[in-house]
This record gives structure tokens, C-alpha cells and sequence, in this order.
């Protein structure tokens, strides 16, 4: 039977009522890293604690994909079913700036500084027939 | 002890499907042991690197068996660069008197496709599609337009003046002028850059020898000494490509941190500079390290880049070879190939594409994944 399976362990909670990004914050320097990572890339101390990111923030930068990678990319599109995407990095207020794919890939509706919040939405489907899950930035309306 | 360069060679850039990327590394170190008046036996030592045409080492095939040390270096964008710092350093510590460095490369067409895990990145991060070069610049100069009111018609001319620049340098791949309106027009391949706003892999070698000063006169008449050759990697908070997240707070880049120091060991600063390469992987690049090396402050480059101050006749010409943009990328001689171009400035021997008024210290500075940045000043 197909399932949803998350991108990644430890990028996210999943399965959660509420998912939420992990980072890890070093107990020395205070610093928050994502992915969550064993060691601290600000201070280089090894006790870490796991967190929940905050669910919504503000566009740092952005552009359009307006092409199809090459490998490593792997979704189900094809170069006749391909649409650009947007990527960006969102201000995450107290922890980073996390960058991500997001929903919106019109250049018009995005803009520096616009509040965003972080979705969980199946991005392929595996031959198995599970569905991958990944994180997205969304604008708040 | 100082360093002087006084042999240079160059196979040139763009696509060769007659020669492979090792052999047009051979044509390069050739004419560098041409022009220093040297044969390969007389070399002591030897750096050099390439990212996709085999190992640099294997040279010794093509120009003969010596026994000498030959160190392969792999460093991205900055393996010239740190071959240079190598080859800087072994002659300065007075270890030896005379030796090569050399980079070539022979890459694929379109985008690089680099592998996650080879940075220590997650495998997910390449499969949502964030594994590309093109959409860290992109980004970059996209907070960067919006912070220092950057226009797109500056991303323009700086891509416009490349072609320029290109089709006086007969080294180089792209050879023809090609109009602002064609660039501004061209596919967008990430907002807010269009295909001709950004360099693409390419093939091409590039090799030098390198003596200590006191023995430079023996070889040439026109001795280019290696005043500072640094190379930096990123700290904690500089803003960098394949990076899942950045930390809430920024500080300043590798280019900064690699430039500040070449100023320092240089003894002289970004004004008394005559010409300068700076990375152009994309043209905000260019615009972004005009100020991150020191040459003008964040925002300023609006006003210079409109008055033309950019070009081989201005007051601070950059990339006079053509660039990234014009030359491609062969990742393991891109570094090397500004050196060259700076040589060629500082000897007046570039052609079509010399700046005027007999230029005396020139700048070269490259930038590459995941993070890294190398510098060098040369003095004649």
C-alpha cells in the first residue's frame, strides 16, 4: 500500500499534526543550524539540542528555476511537463534563514521582505507508489 | 625571497574537439617553457589541477619523465589560484629556484551538475532542486539590486562590455559583440539573469613558470612579480552558494577576507590597482566583487559601470580579457587564465585588448563553491 514518506529524515517532523523544520542549536553559542547538524558550524561545540523551526518568516532573496536541472534533480517531470519554480531563503525570526523551494513561481508576486510560511506538500511519487514529501515556502495572503 | 613569473602559456578557450583537455594543458605548458627560453627538464617543480579532463599530473606524459614533484590540486573555481599560492610559496620558502603550475579542463555542455554528498550536503537538497550555482548568483544580486539600487540595464552592460572585450582577445571562445537588447532579451535562465548574463563550461589550459626574483633577468626581459597570492575560505555568516540555510546574522565573504589580505601582503591598496579581474561567473558577480575586493563602495557601481568606467579605456577596466563570460569556465584554468591576461597587461603585450598608460600592478580574484575565494596582485 502507498504511503507518504518525508524527503529526508530529520529535515522535518513527519508524520506530524503540526510539521515544523528541526534545526539544531548549539547549547555553547546559541546559534541554530538547519539541516540539524551533530556539531556547530559558528563555534565548532559538539552539544546540540534538536528544535522546532517557527512556521512562518519573511523572503530573504529569491529567483525563478527556468530550466530543468540535471541529476541529482529527481521529481517526476519530464522536459515537456517541467515548470519553473521558485527557490528562496526565508528569515526563520530566532533561528536562520532556511532556503527552499517555493509554491509561487510568478517573478511579479514576489517580492523581498514578503511574509512567507513553510508548507508540506507531496513533491514525486516513487515507483513503489509512495508519496515523497518536502517542504515549501508559501506568501501569506 | 620574491617570485617572479617569466614564461606564460595558453591554449585557447572554448571548444577544441580536436585536442583533449590534457593535451591543450600540454599546448599551454609548452609555450610557457617557450617563452621563458626553458625545456621541461629545467622545471624542479610542478602544481596543477583540472576538474574534469584527468589528473593534471598526468602531463608528464605528453612533455616528458623527469622524476620532478607534480602536485595535483583540486580546489573548484579556485585551483588555479591555489596552485599559484603553491608554487608561491615553495619558491619563497627557498626551496626551490624555478618550477610550473598549470590548469586545464574540458567540460560538458550546460549547467554543471555537482553531487550533494561530495559537499557534505543531504541528497534531498539536489533532488528539490537547489543544487545549482546559477540560483546562488541569482539570488545573490537579487538582495543585492534591492539593497544598492543596482538596475537591470547595469546587469546588461556588464555582459555587453564582455563580448566586447572577448572579440579583441583572440584567446578567447565568444568572439562577437553581442547588442544589449539581445542580452536583455535573451531565455531568462534565473530572475533576474538571462542566458547571456552568465559564463558556461568550456575547455581550455592555461600553464606559467615561475622563478625567484633574483634569477628572473635570466629568462625574460620582462619580469611579473607575485606581490600576494591568498586564498580564503567562507567563515561563519557569509552568504555562499550551496548552502541550505545562512545564519540570521552576515558577515563578510571569503572575497573580502582573500583581498584584504593580498592588500596587506602587497603593501598597496585597491586605488593604486591599473586593471583587474574579478570573477564573472554571471555579471552580478562582477558587480558585487567590484566592491567586496575594495575597487568602489556597495552601490556605487550604478554610477561607474554607466560612465563606462569599466572598460579598457576607464578608469578601473575589469575583466579586459573578456571574462568568464566570453572565455567560459574550464574550472582548472579559469584562475590562471586572469593571471595570464594580467601578464600579457603588464608586459603591453595584450593587443587590441591592452590598457593605455603602461599599467604597473594589476589584480586578479576568483570565487567559487563552496565558498572559497583567491587573490593575486602582480607588479612589474
Amino acid at each position: 500500500m502507498s504511503k507518504q514518506v518525508p524527503i529526508a529524515e530529520g529535515l522535518f517532523t513527519w508524520p506530524a499534526a503540526r510539521p515544523a523544520l528541526l534545526a539544531s542549536r548549539c547549547k555553547h553559542c546559541g546559534v541554530a543550524s538547519f539541516p540539524a547538524a551533530e556539531s556547530c558550524m559558528a563555534c565548532s561545540g559538539q552539544d546540540v539540542a534538536i528544535e522546532e523551526l517557527p512556521g512562518r518568516g519573511t523572503l530573504w532573496t529569491w529567483t525563478i528555476q527556468q530550466f530543468m536541472p540535471k541529476t541529482p534533480y529527481k521529481s517526476n517531470e519530464t522536459a515537456q511537463t517541467f515548470r519553473p519554480y521558485g527557490v528562496g531563503y526565508v528569515e526563520l525570526p530566532g533561528g536562520v534563514r532556511v532556503e527552499g523551494r517555493l509554491t509561487e513561481n510568478d517573478p511579479q508576486k514576489l517580492h523581498i521582505g514578503m511574509p512567507m510560511e513553510v508548507v508540506f506538500e507531496p513533491y514525486r511519487t516513487e515507483d513503489n507508489g509512495d508519496e515523497v514529501i518536502s517542504f515549501f515556502f508559501k506568501p501569506v495572503n | 625571497m620574491d617570485v617572479a613569473i617569466v614564461g606564460i602559456g595558453i591554449h585557447p578557450f572554448g571548444r577544441t574537439p580536436s585536442r583533449t583537455g590534457l593535451q591543450q594543458g600540454a599546448y599551454a605548458a609548452r609555450l610557457a617553457l617557450q617563452d621563458a627560453g626553458i625545456e621541461w627538464r629545467d622545471i624542479q617543480f610542478a602544481f596543477g589541477g583540472s576538474a574534469s579532463a584527468g589528473s593534471a599530473d598526468a602531463l608528464v606524459n605528453e612533455l616528458g619523465l623527469t622524476g620532478i614533484p607534480f602536485i595535483n590540486v583540486a580546489n573548484g573555481c579556485a585551483t588555479g589560484g591555489s596552485s599559484l599560492i603553491s608554487a608561491f610559496n615553495a619558491i619563497k620558502s627557498g626551496e626551490y629556484d624555478i618550477g610550473m603550475v598549470t590548469g586545464f579542463d574540458k567540460h560538458d555542455r550546460g549547467a554543471f551538475n555537482a553531487d550533494p554528498k561530495e559537499l557534505g550536503i543531504g541528497e534531498w537538497y539536489g533532488e528539490v532542486g537547489m543544487m545549482m550555482t546559477t540560483q546562488f548568483f541569482a539570488m545573490k544580486i537579487q538582495k543585492y539590486m534591492h539593497d544598492y539600487a543596482i538596475s537591470t540595464d547595469s546587469l546588461v552592460k556588464v555582459s555587453e562590455k564582455a563580448f566586447i572585450n572577448g572579440a579583441k582577445n583572440p584567446n578567447a571562445w565568444r568572439r562577437e559583440p553581442i547588442s544589449a537588447e539581445e542580452i536583455a532579451n535573451s531565455t531568462m535562465v534565473n530572475n533576474p539573469l538571462t542566458k547571456f548574463m552568465f559564463c558556461s563550461p568550456a575547455e581550455g589550459g592555461v600553464a606559467m613558470v615561475l622563478c625567484r626574483a633574483d634569477h628572473a633577468t635570466r629568462y625574460t626581459d620582462t619580469p611579473v612579480y607575485l606581490k600576494a597570492a591568498t586564498m580564503k575560505s567562507r567563515r561563519f555568516g557569509s552568504f555562499e552558494v550551496f548552502a541550505p540555510s545562512q545564519a540570521l546574522v552576515q558577515v563578510d565573504g571569503p572575497t573580502v577576507d582573500a583581498s584584504k589580505a593580498a592588500f596587506e601582503m602587497a603593501g598597496v591598496g585597491p586605488r593604486d590597482m591599473h586593471v583587474m579581474q574579478l570573477q564573472d561567473t554571471e555579471v552580478g558577480a562582477e558587480i558585487m566583487h567590484m566592491a567586496e575586493n575594495g575597487f568602489c563602495e556597495h552601490g556605487e557601481q550604478e554610477a561607474l559601470i554607466q560612465a563606462g568606467a569599466t572598460h579598457i579605456g576607464g578608469s578601473m577596466p575589469v575583466n579586459t580579457d573578456g571574462g568568464c563570460l566570453a572565455n567560459g569556465e574550464p574550472i582548472g584554468a579559469s584562475g590562471l587564465r586572469q593571471v595570464y591576461e594580467n601578464v600579457l597587461q603588464l608586459r603591453g603585450q595584450a593587443g587590441e585588448h591592452q590598457v593605455p598608460g603602461n599599467p604597473k600592478l594589476a589584480y586578479t580574484h576568483v570565487y567559487g563553491a563552496p565558498g572559497i575565494s583567491a587573490v593575486t596582485i602582480l607588479q612589474r
